[in-house]
């Protein structure tokens, strides 16, 4: 067995197929050993699209288990946001502390990375950054659905990005703001490659946008569901819940650090658009 | 299709390796067969519609809920807290001067009364001074009336001593003479012991 394990692992070229390769070997091996029969492994199931109420078509208005934690995101950022600073306390309570920190921490970031003339676009970030945490954090929850693992609910945001950057860059520069691809700092010669090279960098922003934080979310969840897989195994089981804990102390982290991620570079877009020269 | 072929070969060492094995090796082939066909669901773009929809959907109230109630209410608490701790700084910032003030005022006094102290003892210290020099006299006056009055008082107690010496004197000289059987003549008795007292003085 050990053999099947080596070439497999000598075969797949990069981590993620060494670690599937190692896996499935893993996955053979204690179904040899215990005789359990068969471990179904899906770790992509959590992430299908199923209608709330019966039925097997989703068409646009179907409630579905996306709707559900959509409407979850609201409620938690209600919570915290409204109920939470119901008291307007001076010395704030524990849930308007968070409320409070959370409004600084954007506004902060939407001041000093995007400018003071892009605190117009305030609101428009902190509702990106908190449904974006919100949703990462309730797709922790056992169970949950993870909305920002999907591309569709990711791709519309950073497109809304997109298209809300470029709108603003021309809106508030005309022309001028064409001037973002034109490097002025370069050798004469060097500029129309430069453009074409900017001008790709600027398309290619909402899908890496997009990507980085749909994959983030879909990798992480993935592979603890693979764990949990093991974990009904008595040989590995121990091993396999450590290795969830692990994940799942990670995975709060990612949580975070993508809607972070995702919302100062919608502030380093904004900036563009607004200050286009370089 | 690479996890296929992975599936693939592990399946055939599984069963090249233990050939009782093979209904569990069948069952790990499987397992990777499920995930196969399972696929992405995020590649599944009928579902994309009604995400995209609800996503709005959900976007627009949460920034309807931001822009309406919690933004402006958390600017407006930040805002006060910022405003009061202003206020408290200032008026702090006035206690303390008004502390300053105090203190120097409180010095201000513990300097005056001790400037006050020094005259007072100072005025007690002449005053005393002034007195003792006057009872000093007093008791000088005193003293030297005493003397006086005491030399007087020696001098009448000489002059009684030295006339009750003559009469004494005398009345001796009057019994020697009349012891001797002679008459006694008083007056030239004491006309001598005088003129003899006068002599010896």
């Amino acid at each position: 067995m050990a053999e099947s394990k080596a070439s497999t692992a000598q075969k797949s070229g990069n981590g993620g197929k060494l670690f599937l390769g190692g896996a499935i070997g893993l996955a053979v091996l204690s179904a040899l050993f215990l005789n359990t029969g068969t471990t179904a492994i899906h770790p992509m199931d959590q992430f299908t699209v199923k209608p709330l109420f019966g039925g097997d078509h989703v068409g646009m208005l179907t409630i579905t288990n996306v709707t559900f934690w959509l409407a979850m995101s609201v409620l938690a950022i209600t919570l915290l946001l409204v109920v939470g600073t119901r008291g307007r306390a001076i010395i704030p309570s524990r849930a308007q502390s968070i409320a409070e920190l959370a409004y600084g921490f954007v506004y902060k970031m939407v001041e000093e990375v995007a400018g003071k003339d892009a605190v117009a676009f305030f609101p428009y970030i902190m509702t990106l950054f908190m449904f974006v945490a919100s949703a990462n954090m309730l797709g922790l929850l056992p169970f949950s659905f993870t909305t920002t693992s999907h591309i569709a609910v990711t791709a519309v945001l950073a497109l809304a990005v997109f298209l809300t950057v470029t709108f603003v860059g021309f809106w508030k520069n005309g022309t001028k703001f064409l001037g973002l691809f034109w490097v002025s700092s370069a050798p004469l010669p060097l500029r129309p490659v430069l453009a074409i090279i900017e001008l790709i960098s600027y398309f290619v922003r909402p899908v890496s946008h997009s990507i980085r934080l749909g994959g983030n979310m879909m990798a992480g969840h993935a592979v603890i569901k693979v764990f949990a897989g093991f974990a009904g195994l008595m040989a590995v089981a121990p091993f396999s819940i450590l290795a969830i804990t692990a994940m799942y102390g990670l995975e709060l982290l990612v949580a975070f650090v993508q809607a972070y991620v995702f919302t100062i570079l919608t502030c380093v877009y904004l900036k563009d658009a607004l200050h286009p020269s370089h | 299709m690479a996890g296929d072929s992975h599936a693939t070969t592990v399946t055939e060492h599984a069963t090249d390796a233990a050939h009782g094995a093979a209904d569990a090796a069948h069952g790990a082939a499987d397992m990777a067969h499920g995930a196969e066909s399972a696929g992405m669901p995020q590649l599944d773009f009928s579902t994309f519609p009604n995400q995209i929809f609800w996503l709005i959907i959900t976007i627009l109230a949460i920034y309807f809920i931001l822009t309406k109630i919690a933004l402006p209410r958390i600017a407006g608490v930040l805002a006060e807290r910022k405003g009061t701790i202003t206020n408290d700084i200032a008026a702090a910032e006035e206690l303390k001067l008004k502390a300053v003030e105090a203190e120097k005022a409180y010095e201000k006094a513990l300097a005056e009364a001790r400037a006050e102290a020094q005259k007072i003892a100072a005025e007690t210290r002449a005053a005393i001074k002034e007195e003792l020099g006057v009872a000093t006299a007093k008791a000088d006056a005193e003293i030297s009336a005493k003397s006086a009055e005491s030399a007087a008082h020696i001098a009448e107690i000489r002059d009684s001593a030295i006339e009750a010496v003559d009469a004494v004197a005398k009345e001796a000289a009057a019994e020697i003479v009349a012891s001797l059987g002679r008459p006694v003549d008083a007056g030239a008795v004491a006309a001598a012991v005088e003129a003899q007292i006068k002599g010896d003085a």
